[in-house]
């Protein structure tokens, strides 16, 4: 199998799971054997890719269709695309298995609907992760968009449509507005839209423009929850648990700061974004970001709801890295996509499981749980701890590079001292309002009923996965480590 | 044998249309006409494909000599509009099966169908004659026609909307035959390429400014050039369904079609890029993008709306040609067969949302889409190329649009098209928002009789009609190659002559 064959499989498995997922509406089990299927084959050829990289050449690659000359829908491998791949279709597995045990015990409407988007919706982070210029992640970004709306609605109820109707609105208002133009005035002023090492801006673009041009990058990506735009997050809440774990705290999400980071690292270049010290101001969108995100999920009683802003408030950690623009922010950015992954995950499968077993959905109900579900609270104190970065938990290392990057930033010093200050009270704000409720579990005040009862096995399997793969990074975070490193300046 | 086939395009539907009328049967009226636009539709595609790298067909009527004789040469643009025209035919004759039983009155069905073979006839003919007198004749039998498919419209202000085209349309035919008659007296020819091949020998002439004049200010007005497009809005608006489709995806085309043929064609480009005319077309172009579709946002009925859309997406390709760029031109060119597909897609939509609901009004459509999710999703698809969305077919020809006006530096027209972009996400938002989000109402339908299922179905024709649009509208964002090689080929003709 050559790496180009085995970039095509990337994108067609899951568009063939999908149909075939959708053709065994009547057989439950074998439907979602099917999903799991996909979704290892899917994971095997991510790793064939990783474990071949060195064969890496310009070759790695193909174009689809060229709609218009220079401006071709391609996709290729490269190392940043490589680990977001990774880290979802692997988390897709974990996900199918949680998902399965999820959906049946919550009596859930239209699953094969359900599982076949899904499977749809990855074929979109495929195609974004390893997308070949920004004509090709713009379309996939917008495809991805339209493919989730149908899952964040997936109850039907007017609330969720209220739901869904933020989250289209905000995801394609903000990239027709701000995304599209601002690729538009990218290819007039480069005469490409492709990825190169270094960016394809330096040199064409007036420096007086770069900020304007990067803002409309960064409010135009809304996938990121970069505010003002971060509204959609919580509203795509609405979903059933599943969703909002992969798509909502992986898969979109990730793809919004994935392209910012991109578009940092490929299309600006980050020596052309220091040189002009656009970042001296940019970077307040993201601090302040992490900051106001922190605050309001302090505020929040439903769980969801808090993990969403707590991952809007993470997701800003990454678009802040992206633009210390220095050689370790940008390692610690690209870690961060992966190690908030696994730890978030785990936080949500959780939030599931005390949904699906105790119907409990506010924090203010989990009182004197965490002794009736032992299992499920351990799983959420340990995503807990990784997202707060303390060792023995891979969420460390990537809060590691990215205040090593933020350390070794050069810009005025009071911009300086707010990004450091940020950072460290953005982890005494994560203590407060995620630990809390673990600690609120354990040792609250319950009401006498210490009957153990944890969600179904295939829930536990899920949520075991991630689990574990977070205390495994903490020890050999070498895998994304590597990815990181070759992007980095 | 090429040759002899171009004419069949005219003689068929001229042969057929009086057949057509004898019948009161749908069904028959029904099959003739089908017949008729898909044998227009071969034999375009075959001309097409004959021309498109750059030769010519010629064709004399009667063996006369041209200048004397009337002559049909035929080049890609000729082929390429001609195509647009057979394609868009076909389309709505899919779908008028199912919609014109219910809009149109039963005896009046065999006249429907020839008038619409009628307005078909005019339509190709104009797109295929190279007599410029020849031409004002069909346009005034694809005038008439449409004129009384118009006033058919089910809702009684199609009468007055029909009334109030005709009144325009006679202006607008009337100023360009006057334009036409000048030219004569100055020239001495009929025939476009005689006329525009001894143009400097009666360049002078006082008369040749003043025929300039009237033959685009009558053009202007059957194109609906802002702010020439007073009828437009009402015509598609209050026409039956079916009608709709077709005129917004062809009339309008084919006028700009004459446009282009008079300004690169009949009077050389020097002599009235010296009136000012690229400038006014370039300003009136931006004005018409914006004001359409500030227009159609506030429009509450769905073919309002899209009428209103028609008015700024003619301006966009005004803006096309008034670049006189290759790729201003290459745009415009696109754009027409782009919009073509676009807006019969959205029409279509809109006639079966009409014909379940019995209503175009948005008020009265809140949640209708849960009823048609797969009418509301082509819809969409539509919409989102109408915007320009990339990967669909509107976003090509706004590209090279852009192009056109970055080469140039023209920033007015950059913000007027971003702008116009804008006002089209809130305009279909408008429709989005109205049928999908807002909370379901039960529609008052009155004079329904009982177990009526068209209520609760759409028909199969209607369907594979729409989705044909809304593949095509995906297809060709994605294989551009055919709409492309031939604006190109177009484009490099009309600025190398």
């Amino acid at each position: 199998m050559t790496i180009t064959t085995a970039l095509i499989f990337t994108l067609v498995i899951p568009l063939v799971g999908a149909i075939a997922i959708s053709q065994l509406k009547r057989y439950e089990n074998l439907r979602d054997g099917a999903t799991l299927v996909t979704a290892l084959c899917l994971f095997a050829v991510n790793v064939y890719l990783f474990v071949n990289r060195d064969l890496i050449t310009d070759e790695a690659n193909f174009t689809l269709v060229e709609p218009i000359d220079g401006l071709a829908i391609a996709f290729s491998l490269n190392s940043f695309g490589l680990l977001f791949a990774l880290v979802a279709s692997g988390l897709w597995i974990a996900t199918s298995i949680y998902a399965i045990g999820y959906m049946r015990a919550h009596h859930e409407k239209h699953q094969t609907r359900f599982f076949t988007l899904f499977a749809v919706a990855i074929f979109g982070v495929m195609a974004v992760a390893y997308s070949d210029n920004l004509f090709t992640l713009f379309l996939f970004y917008e495809f991805l968009t339209v493919s989730t709306y149908p899952l964040v609605t997936h109850s039907g109820t007017q609330a969720a449509k209220r739901g869904g109707r933020t989250y289209i609105f905000i995801l394609m208002g903000t990239s027709i507005l701000f995304f599209l133009p601002a690729m538009i005035i990218t290819w007039f002023t480069a005469g490409t839209l492709d990825f190169v090492q270094g960016g394809i801006l330096q040199g064409k673009l007036d420096s007086a423009a770069l900020l304007p041009l990067l803002l409309l990058f960064i409010l135009g990506i809304s996938k990121a929850g970069v505010m003002p735009f971060h509204k959609w997050l919580p509203a795509a809440m609405v979903a059933p648990t599943p969703v909002s774990a992969l798509l909502h705290a992986v898969a979109v999400v990730k793809a919004g700061v994935f392209s910012v980071v991109k578009i940092v690292v490929f299309i600006f270049g980050t020596d052309f974004i220091n040189d002009v010290h656009a970042n001296d101001w940019l970077i307040y969108l993201p601090a302040i970001t992490i900051l106001a995100a922190s605050l309001i999920a302090l505020t929040k009683d439903n769980l969801k709801e808090r993990l969403a802003y707590s991952t809007v408030s993470q997701l800003s950690y990454i678009v802040l890295g992206a633009m210390l623009a220095n050689k370790y922010a940008i390692i610690g950015a690209s870690m961060h996509i992966a190690m908030h992954a696994f730890a978030k995950i785990a936080l949500f499968f959780a939030a599931g499981a005390i949904l699906v077993t105790m119907h409990k959905t506010k924090v203010s109900e989990l009182s004197g749980l965490g002794k009736r579900m032992p299992f499920t609270f351990t799983v959420f104190t340990i995503g807990t701890l990784s997202i707060i970065g303390l060792p023995f938990f891979g969420g460390m290392w990537s809060k590691w590079y990215l205040l090593s990057g933020a350390l070794d930033y050069q810009s005025i010093s009071i911009t300086y001292w707010f990004v450091l200050s940020t950072l460290a009270i953005s982890s005494m704000l994560n203590i407060y309002y995620l630990l809390s409720i673990p600690m609120k579990g354990f040792f609250g005040a319950s009401d006498g009923n210490t009957s153990i009862q944890e969600a179904p096995t295939a829930c536990l399997i899920g949520m075991a996965i991630p689990t574990l793969f977070t205390l495994y990074l903490f020890f050999d975070p070498s895998i994304f480590y590597v990815l990181s490193a070759a992007i980095a300046p | 044998m090429t040759e002899q086939i171009t004419i069949l395009l005219v003689i068929i539907p001229l042969l057929c249309a009086p057949i057509t009328a004898i019948f009161k049967s749908h069904k028959i009226a029904w099959a003739i006409t089908f017949f008729v636009s898909l044998c227009c539709l071969l034999i375009s595609s075959y001309i097409l494909l004959q021309v498109i790298d750059g030769s010519q067909v010629i064709y004399e009527l009667g063996g006369w000599q041209p200048p004397w004789g009337i002559e049909y040469k035929i080049d890609s643009l000729n082929a390429f509009v001609a195509l647009i025209v057979s394609v868009m035919a076909v389309v709505s004759t899919v779908f008028a099966y199912a919609s014109v039983q219910r809009e149109i009155d039963d005896d009046l069905y065999g006249l429907f169908y020839a008038a619409f073979q009628l307005c078909l006839l005019g339509l190709l003919g104009i797109a295929l004659t190279g007599d410029i007198f020849n031409l004002f004749v069909f346009l005034e039998i694809s005038s008439l026609s449409s004129y009384a498919l118009i006033s058919m419209g089910s809702n009684r202000k199609a009468l007055t909307a029909a009334f109030s085209y005709l009144i325009l349309g006679t202006i607008g035919a009337t100023f360009f035959l006057i334009g036409v008659g000048f030219l004569y007296a100055a020239s001495g020819s009929l025939n476009i390429f005689d006329i525009a091949s001894r143009f400097e020998t009666y360049e002078k002439m006082q008369l040749v400014t003043t025929s300039f004049i009237f033959i685009i200010l009558g053009i202007g007005l059957k194109a609906a050039i802002f702010p020439l497009h007073s009828w437009l809005p009402n015509a598609y608006g209050y026409a039956p369904s079916v009608i709709s489709i077709f005129l917004a995806a062809t009339a309008t085309k084919v006028s700009i079609y004459v446009l282009i043929r008079v300004l690169f064609d009949v009077y050389p480009m020097e002599y009235w890029s010296k009136l000012l005319i690229p400038q006014v077309l370039l300003t009136l172009g931006c004005v018409a993008v914006i004001y359409g579709s500030v227009r159609a946002w506030q429009q509450n009925e769905i073919r309002r709306l899209l009428a209103f859309s028609s008015v700024a997406q003619i301006g966009y390709i005004i803006i096309g040609l008034a670049l006189l760029s290759h790729s201003g031109i290459t745009s415009a060119i696109m754009h027409m067969f782009n919009h073509a597909v676009i807006k019969a897609t959205l029409f279509m939509a809109a006639g079966m949302i009409l014909y379940r609901a019995r209503s175009t009004t948005l008020s009265d459509l809140g949640g209708f889409a849960v009823n048609m999710p797969w009418t509301f999703a082509a819809l969409f698809i539509a919409g989102l190329s109408l915007i320009g969305v990339p990967g669909t077919a509107g976003f090509v020809s706004k590209w090279y649009l852009l192009e056109g006006a970055v080469a140039q530096q023209k920033w007015f027209v950059v913000i007027s098209i971003a702008l116009g972009s804008v006002f089209a996400v809130a305009y279909l938002w408008k429709i989005v928002d109205a049928m999908y989000f807002s909370a379901q109402r039960k529609i008052h339908i009155t004079k329904v009789k009982s177990g009526d299922i068209s209520l609760a179905v759409a028909p199969k024709s209607m369907s594979v009609a729409l989705w044909t649009g809304a593949i095509a509208c995906i297809y060709f964002g994605l294989f551009t190659k055919l709409p492309t090689d031939a604006a190109k080929s177009v484009a490099t003709a009309l600025l190398g002559s």
